[in-house]
């Protein structure tokens, strides 16, 4: 049954865009975590979203899904801050602190949520077509 | 007069079939709004629907074993198409929320009016098996 198979393509949705929140929610709580060394400094970390293909589908559907890949920590440049009196500092007097964009992250953060919406509004309307199926004739 | 289901639910009943298909295809290009260059479908509700009118009943491609492959992306006897957008992206993504959320109610809707007809033309035949 076709119907049925909405709930998991929605599903599967719900589940990236969480992963995502989550990946967000540890950006912004990690974006101030100093580090005394190159290599111990928190990365920001994004998901990367794939399409779930199936290569022989026919009447069932092409396309099942969404689902998460990976998680990949950003490349860009790790800020360098001149801060003399903190514990971790190096000789120099510079902290490594974390690429994190707040800004990107809040962004990332709304278009998530928003997502999360949408993919809750398919499975209502979903579950309505569905219970009205069920009541046909009645 | 002969009955039959047929010519009793009339073109509904294939109908039903495919919005409840396409109710997944645009369910699965929303899943697909944040996938970089994913590029979203659509069924050509139309073509597909004079195909099974033609044909008579809705139908894919014979085969005669089970390792025989369906071609991709066809349904219903038609081609599902490639949505094309009003702003594309820069990741190649095709899906605008907008557009889809839009076709998506409005297929909702059209399943639910068949459902109301077909619901309705049973209960006539109901009615007339009682002879109320």
């Amino acid at each position: 049954m076709s119907l049925f198979n909405l709930f998991d393509t929605a599903g599967s949705a719900l589940h990236a865009q969480t992963i995502r929140l989550n990946t967000t929610s540890s950006n912004l709580a990690n974006a101030n975590s100093a580090s005394s060394s190159n290599g111990d400094t928190y990365r920001a970390r994004q998901p990367v979203f794939s399409a779930i293909v199936d290569q022989f589908a026919t009447e069932e559907g092409a396309v099942k899904g969404v689902r998460v890949m990976g998680i990949v920590e950003s490349q860009t440049p790790l800020r360098h801050e001149y801060q003399p009196g903190h514990p971790l500092a190096d000789e120099e007097g510079y902290v490594f602190m974390p690429n994190v964009n707040v800004v990107e992250e809040m962004a990332n953060m709304i278009s998530a949520s928003r997502s999360y919406q949408t993919n809750v509004e398919v499975m209502n309307t979903a579950k309505q077509m569905l219970m009205r199926t069920l009541s046909m004739g009645q | 007069m002969p009955m039959n289901f047929d010519s009793i639910l009339g073109p509904h009943e294939k109908a039903l079939n495919m919005q409840a298909y396409r109710a997944r295809i645009l369910g699965a290009n929303l899943a697909n709004s944040d996938t970089p260059g994913y590029k979203a479908r659509d069924l050509d509700f139309k073509a597909a629907m004079s195909e099974a009118e033609t044909a008579g009943s809705i139908r894919s491609l014979v085969t005669t074993s089970k390792m025989h492959i369906q071609p991709e992306g066809y349904a219903f006897g038609a081609e599902l198409l490639y949505r094309r957008p009003l702003q594309p992206s820069l990741d190649g993504n095709t899906v605008e929320t907008q557009v889809e959320m839009a076709e998506f109610s409005e297929n909702a809707m059209r399943y639910l009016t068949s459902l109301r007809i077909v619901g309705g033309r049973f209960n006539k035949m109901l009615s007339a098996l009682r002879g109320e």
